[in-house]
């Protein structure tokens, strides 16, 4: 008996877009903190436009890159919580597979949504006209690395209570090179000049993370199941 | 390898190599001081604050050995499931953290002189400063967990993806440095450092290698007595 | 069931000294079992003999410290792809989504075991049999406990897997139910399957039994470590 796994793959990734955006599910609840936390800048620095043009692409990158953080949270954890991790390790997917769907799942489920809602947030933050193609293209780049290495950090802390302190405290540093590349490309475009070498390390590191994340977060959650 | 997998054979082998290493780290760190505190003379350009290097400098290089350390120890503990092998990375990290925050510390005395200011946004100090954090979740992961085991390979699988990321995160941040910084920070080291500051540098380092030597080994066999108490108490509740 | 099911392809598994260790203690070792197609295993035991850890270690979720498990002439572990092909695995946990309905939940999880969705037979006749086919359309967050656990025995009927390991199946079932679990399992293994089932409770199908608790590891530790 063989099983068409792309059918399994799509299986797993249609379940979770449903879960993020049913009841209790964290579609939602990371646009919402994305929306509040961006304004929260504003009043912190005060309203002047040249300050808020200024900071705008980092505030935007950053506040995104902690949505995400707070959504990986529940990754893994709920199926862990509920049994059905046990489900998934049985599909003929396999564990690195089934990381993988789940993976891409929050990516189109949460991030994704961020991502679209972006342009509304500059408009908050005064960002100057030539950085909103350029913010959207580098978010639309770099953020799958913040699923993929996010995924680890989530797999690793799954069975651990209060994981989600621990997962941020594990999972931060590494979200550093794409937030660097990131902020560096809006900056780059609206500085005039090119930000092509940006963008290309960018994808470089979601790359590098879509090479190690669904592998390092199978042996994680092998670790869990036992 | 797998006659060390033997706690008691490592034990034995620990405590053959600890008074040499004690020794080497005495010897090399009273010449090693006298060198770069007395004996060594004040830099032309930064005046005694030079003699900070002499402790600055082997801290960086030790911060990143210990990490090296770290994930090799964990890569053997993954492929080999070799249970010393997690417990070297346990014994290794808070000396790895400990050589780290001296780095930060003795750079930014450093920088205060030399910057005005104690803290730069210098490419160097913001990769140490990383790599303290990577230390931190390290050490942080072990205690997440009831079970030990599980605790050694979650950890030793974070050190391997951490060990991964360290030259993008290097890279990364050299880059943003230069974006942001003028290419007017002073940098220490380059082909020009004089022989006279040269071997109170690597007797230094000398000494700080021991150390590491002697802390590990102590961690070491600390980390096996206390797993061995620990399976000893579960031996008792399980008869 | 007017046409006769088609039997299964399946082979005898089977364990040859057979060791597990968690949380750094020997659980139990020097295990052998054999179990041919169309034949059941009961696994008594004391609790915390570790009939549980068993049934996970076949599952694939455990590794084994010792010794070694065969699908016939295969060896059978974590990763193997005749192991993920083979098994169903229903432990304590329910492994149900509180977001899906009953419907939702069995069509997700068949389409994660097989790439393929469920016909309304099937699932009609598998929600019959536990009394839950009025509740088909219902959000599981509206289940009782009871409900929970035969939604959860149901997965038996969705995946068609010759292997079933069964974790306290009884538990909380009434004489009805019971008997209709006994009337599943006996058709299973009719059709040629294995079941590996650890319970207290005589179901009321023949099965050979292995006790847990004479594999009780003499040794306890790790040696070395005293």
């Amino acid at each position: 008996m063989s099983t068409p796994l792309s059918a399994t793959f799509r299986a797993i990734l249609m379940r979770d877009i449903r879960l993020a955006w049913s009841q209790g599910g964290t579609g939602t609840m990371a646009l919402s903190f994305f929306m509040i936390a961006v304004t929260l800048f504003a009043f912190g620095v005060g309203p002047e436009p040249q300050v808020l043009a200024r900071i705008a692409a980092g505030v935007i990158w950053v506040v995104a890159l902690l949505a995400c953080l707070l959504s990986l949270d529940r990754l893994y954890q709920a199926d862990y919580e509920d049994g059905s991790l046990d489900d998934l390790a049985l599909s003929p997917l396999g564990l690195t597979g089934v990381a993988a769907a789940k993976i891409l799942a929050h990516w189109l489920a949460t991030v994704v949504p961020l991502i679209l809602i972006a342009p509304l947030l500059g408009m908050f933050m005064n960002l100057a006209p030539e950085g909103y193609g350029i913010l959207l293209l580098s978010l639309l780049v770099g953020t799958p690395a913040l699923s993929l290495i996010g995924s680890i950090g989530a797999a690793l802390t799954v069975s651990v209570r209060r994981g989600g302190v621990l997962m941020a405290l594990l999972v931060l540093p590494l979200y550093i090179p794409t937030l660097i590349f990131g902020v560096g490309a809006v900056d780059a475009a609206m500085g005039m000049v090119g930000s092509s070498a940006n963008l290309a390390l960018l994808g470089a590191v979601t790359l590098v993370a879509l090479a190690i994340g669904p592998f390092a977060s199978a042996a994680a959650l092998r670790l869990a199941l036992e | 390898m797998h006659r060390f997998a033997n706690p008691a054979e490592f034990n034995r082998l620990a405590d053959r190599i600890l008074p040499w290493a004690i020794a080497v780290m005495a010897i090399s760190l009273v010449a090693g001081l006298y060198l770069a505190l007395i004996g060594s003379p004040p830099d032309y350009q930064q005046g005694e604050s030079v003699r900070i290097m002499y402790i600055h400098v082997p801290a960086a290089w030790m911060a990143m050995f210990t990490y090296m350390v770290m994930a090799g120890a964990s890569f053997v503990a993954i492929v080999w499931r070799h249970p010393l092998a997690e417990l070297a990375g346990k014994a290794a990290a808070p000396i790895g953290a400990t050589f780290t925050a001296l780095a930060l510390i003795t750079g930014s005395l450093w920088g205060k002189p030399m910057w005005g200011t104690y803290w730069q946004w210098d490419g160097r100090m913001t990769s140490v400063l990383v790599l303290f954090f990577l230390y931190l979740g390290y050490m942080a992961i072990w205690h997440g967990f009831d079970d030990e085991e599980k605790a050694g390979r979650a950890a030793a699988i974070l050190a391997l993806v951490g060990v991964a990321n360290i030259p993008i995160i290097k890279f990364s941040v050299d880059w943003w440095n230069t974006l942001h910084q003028p290419a007017s920070v002073f940098r220490m080291g380059g082909p020009t450092i004089a022989d006279s500051m040269l071997w109170p540098l690597f007797i230094m380092a000398t000494a700080f290698q021991a150390y590491f030597v002697v802390v590990f080994l102590w961690r070491m066999k600390l980390e096996i007595n206390q797993r061995k108490l620990s399976v000893m108490n579960r031996a008792e509740v399980y008869g | 069931m007017d046409t006769p099911e088609p039997s299964f392809d399946a082979k005898a598994l089977s364990a040859h000294g057979l060791a597990c260790r968690r949380g750094g203690r020997m659980v139990f070792e020097g295990l052998d079992f054999s179990v041919e197609p169309g034949a059941l295993l009961y696994l008594r035991g004391a609790n915390g003999s570790g009939k549980s850890t068993l049934l996970r270690l076949i599952a694939g979720f455990v590794p084994a410290a010792d010794g070694e498990l065969m699908y016939g002439d295969d060896a059978w572990g974590t990763g193997d792809a005749a192991l993920s092909e083979a098994v169903v695995y229903v432990g304590h946990d329910h492994g149900l989504k509180p977001a899906l309905t009953l419907r939702e939940n069995c069509q997700t999880y068949a389409r994660i075991m097989t790439g393929k969705s469920l016909s309304e037979n099937v699932l009609y006749d598998a929600a019959e049999t536990f009394a839950l086919d009025r509740l088909l359309d219902q959000a599981v967050r509206f289940f009782s406990s009871g409900q929970r656990h035969r939604a959860s025995l149901m997965r038996f009927l969705l995946a068609d897997r010759p292997v079933w390991l069964m974790d306290e199946p009884t538990v909380g079932l009434d004489a009805d139910n019971r008997e209709k679990l006994a009337g599943l399992m006996t058709r299973h293994l009719a059709r040629g399957g294995l079941i590996l089932a650890a319970t207290h409770d005589p179901i009321g199908v023949a099965g050979a039994t292995v006790d847990v608790s004479q594999y009780a590891a003499r040794a306890t530790v790790q040696e070395g470590w005293l």
